[in-house]
């Protein structure tokens, strides 16, 4: 009999989160035949009335989080839907005003492709290099922006490195030339604290699956005073004045909310654990040889360290922690082979990007279980390392990076 | 116990759809996407219920593209196909489709024409040959109408759009699980499907697209479903979606052969109201549906006084409920507007009842006869 396999250690709470057990029992209040399961678009009868009722005392939960009016928030399918909505639906509405957008090269996929979408339609998008810390450059951002740029849309949490960004000064340039401000919010809602009622944003996207929500719902915020106007992708039927339609999907929309309360709740607590499980992560193997971490440390959330280990290759490392469910970088991308595309622009070379591990932690993770990951990563590095023959010439004092590679 | 009749508008997630989704909305995740093994396990859930799509509208796997919904399948096809369609320019749609096909049309780059239909509602051959030119490209009718309940014939016009070398497609939403559906067969190029409409959850739905009808995504940020839909999959709603399908098809015939006799059983006793008119009677109609008409009543009066007896029934789409307007359906199908504006729709599900029925007509009757008291007691005032 071989020992017992563990349990594996799920780090990969970037990409999505487990749902809470206090999430699910609110939810199947909305889903099966004995439970409230109307339309809340039906106005003819109770059904209808008790499930848009919940659909309101959500919207309010998600509007506390982070200090928005509950009729700022427009329901979508997920945080990929809102940046959509939020892009496309701000630069078709302005079109006549501008046509130039400003983001960053970090940002999400599912802001950059719907930039590249506009850049299709003939808009011009300019993106910026963040600093080699993963922050923008405020005078960098300033010096893009034209007298034609109608939009900017920065993240306020990256997903691969962890880094905040700061949207009160990046709004704030952006209210003195009246461009509107989207902010990709999918990683930070619950994380860092949001009073949108004090910062100048003006559009702002969130998820739910990222905080122990359920995938499939996520949420626009839409500032009304002054209001922000914007086209929407959808149509039919006029849900959610007019922005989004389609049905409302009462039971994800009522577990979005109670994951926000939640979050609310207990975010400054589960804040201090989680940076002491980090703290902890990193102490463990920083005094290895060639240890980097990829973003500013300071300027980051708690539950998230990116580290590159020099000379391993990513995707082996990958394998040899098969027991650990972690990433190189956005779940969205990693069927690719390609080294991450958000440390690339910070100015790693292809090797430290190949290299880099993405450990996001969350609400389940235990102290238990950094223990088990930083046995299970020194060993694999070690084990990798005494591999390979780059890290042999490292040893030996070769530079690697002057060295011609034949080719083949 | 309040009586829901509402059912296509919603229907209830199914017990055992409601089993099949809750060991994906507990503490094992991961994203789909994601390549460890909580990803796979993920994915391996979200092919499984593709299958079970599949079956259901008689397509195989590989054209199942899941959306968040009836609607986002709808504006996915008309947007997405509309961005290849620059040398004919002009699609055809039904006059009496959903909201979710009307109101995006209206903002497509190409022009769009409207089928009539005849008095039950029907799109007839001689007004496909009359709409679609050489010009037209699309051709999109409807399964079954969620108001009138009405079945279009459709292989007469699939037959017509492929001698002008049009694609064609139908909104299923309303039929699917209510009466067979033969995708690959048929030859329709693309359909919409929606969860909710067949006892599985809200928010997920399919576009079943052919691959021969050249279409791009509406969404951006990633290249999940075949890179026609970007976005973290819904997996506890895919996989709801895979286990409706799975019992919908099992059970297709004796759930409709019991929706029918009920629904049998309230025609024949509405039709003995002399203010009564059922519409769109002599179509084929699906099991489940009868909307009616009922003479020198207001529509919403009607459903706030059925509201008032713990009945859910609803005038017509509950996309378009809360507006005072009568009925695009009715209006298209040449319903003189006051009877139209009496409209109910009954739409009953697998889990009514007869003594649901006799609910609703001993209300209806009460609700008629003492209206008919009421004016006649003040015509003798006068």
């Amino acid at each position: 009999m071989s020992e017992q396999i563990a349990k594996p250690i799920y780090l990969d709470y970037s990409a999505t989160t487990p749902m809470d057990e206090r999430v699910v029992s609110e939810m199947i209040k909305y889903m099966g035949p004995e439970s409230s399961f109307g339309n809340p678009a039906s106005r003819s009868h109770s059904f209808g009335w008790v499930a848009e009722a919940a659909v309101e005392e959500a919207r309010k939960n998600v509007a506390q989080l982070v200090g928005a009016n509950p009729k700022e928030i427009v329901f979508t399918s997920g945080a990929t839907e809102s940046d959509n909505l939020a892009i496309k639906g701000v630069a078709h509405f302005n079109h006549k005003r501008g046509k130039h957008i400003v983001t960053c090269k970090t940002e999400h996929k599912a802001v950059l492709d719907s930039c590249r979408q506009l850049e299709r339609e003939g808009y011009e998008v300019t993106y910026l290099d963040p600093m080699e810390n993963g922050l923008i450059d405020l005078d960098v951002l300033k010096a893009a922006l034209r007298d034609d740029t109608t939009l900017v849309s920065i993240m306020h949490v990256n997903n691969e490195i962890g880094v905040i960004q700061d949207i009160e000064a990046i709004g704030n340039i952006c209210r003195e030339r009246k461009i509107i401000f989207h902010v990709d919010a999918a990683q930070s809602a619950g994380k860092v604290d949001i009073n949108l009622e004090e910062l100048p944003v003006d559009l702002m996207s969130f998820s739910a699956h990222k905080i122990y929500g359920p995938k499939g719902i996520g949420a626009l915020y839409v500032q009304r005073k002054p209001r922000v106007r914007l086209e929407a992708q959808m149509h039919g039927g006029g849900h959610e004045r007019g922005m989004r339609s389609g049905t409302l999907a009462t039971h994800q929309i009522v577990g979005m909310g109670e994951a926000f309360k939640i979050a609310k709740a207990e975010m400054a607590e589960e804040n201090v654990r989680l940076l002491a499980l980090r703290n902890k992560l990193y102490d463990g193997v920083k005094d290895m040889e060639e240890v980097y971490v990829n973003g500013d440390i300071d300027h980051r959330i708690a539950g998230n360290i990116n580290i590159s280990f020099n000379y391993v290759e990513g995707e082996s490392l990958l394998m040899a922690l098969s027991e650990l469910a972690i990433s190189s970088g956005s779940a969205c991308t990693s069927a690719s082979l390609e080294p991450s595309y958000v440390l690339r622009a910070l100015g790693r070379n292809d090797e430290l990007a190949h290299s880099s591990i993405r450990f996001t932690m969350g609400r389940f993770t235990t102290d238990e279980e950094i223990d088990r990951t930083i046995k299970a990563v020194r060993k694999a590095v070690e084990k990798l390392r005494a591999l390979s023959p780059l890290w042999d010439m490292y040893k030996d004092g070769i530079d690697i990076d002057s060295i011609e590679w034949a080719a083949h | 116990m309040a009586v829901y009749l509402d059912n296509n508008a919603t229907t209830a997630l199914d017990e055992e759809v409601l089993q099949a989704m809750l060991p994906y909305m507990g503490q094992v995740t991961g994203n789909p996407s994601s390549v460890h093994r909580f990803g796979r396990l993920q994915k391996e859930a979200i092919e499984q219920a593709r299958e079970s799509v599949a079956r259901l509208a008689g397509a195989r796997a590989e054209q199942v593209i899941f959306t968040s919904g009836g609607t986002e399948s709808n504006n996915l096809l008309l947007n997405g196909f509309s961005r290849h369609d620059e040398n004919r320019g002009s699609i055809a749609l039904s006059a009496i489709e959903h909201m979710s096909l009307l109101e995006p049309a209206q903002y497509l780059p190409v022009k769009v024409d409207f089928l009539p239909v005849d008095e039950v509602g029907l799109v007839k051959p001689s007004a496909v040959k009359e709409a679609v030119t050489v010009q037209t490209s699309l051709l999109s009718v409807m399964t079954a109408n969620n108001e009138t309940g009405a079945i279009q014939n459709l292989a007469p016009l699939i037959a017509l759009a492929k001698e002008s070398d049009c694609f064609f497609h139908t909104d299923a939403s309303q039929a699917a699980g209510k009466i067979a559906l033969n995708f690959v067969e048929s030859g329709v190029h693309a359909m919409t499907l929606s969860a909710h409409k067949l006892y599985g959850p809200v928010g997920v739905g399919a576009l079943v697209v052919d691959k021969r009808l050249p279409i791009s995504k509406l969404q951006f940020g990633g290249s999940q479903e075949k890179n026609l839909r970007a976005g973290t999959e819904n997996v506890p709603a895919i996989v709801g979606f895979g286990k409706a399908a799975e019992l919908a098809l099992t059970n297709l015939q004796e759930t409709s052969t019991y929706l029918r006799s009920l629904r049998d059983a309230l025609e024949v006793r509405l039709n003995k109201f002399d203010a009564v008119t059922i519409f769109a009677e002599k179509a084929d109609r699906l099991p489940n549906t009868v909307q009616f008409g009922v003479d020198g009543f207001d529509g919403e009066t009607l459903l706030m006084q059925l509201d008032r007896k713990a009945i859910a029934v609803s005038s017509g789409s509950a996309c378009t409920s809360g507006k005072t307007e009568p009925s695009h359906v009715l209006k298209a199908m040449n319903v003189p507007a006051t009877l139209a504006s009496s409209a109910i729709r009954v739409s009953i599900g697998k889990n009514n009842t007869l003594s649901d029925i006799d609910v609703l007509l001993t209300a209806l009757n009460d609700i008629i006869e003492i209206n008919r008291h009421s004016a006649v007691m003040m015509a003798a005032n006068v």
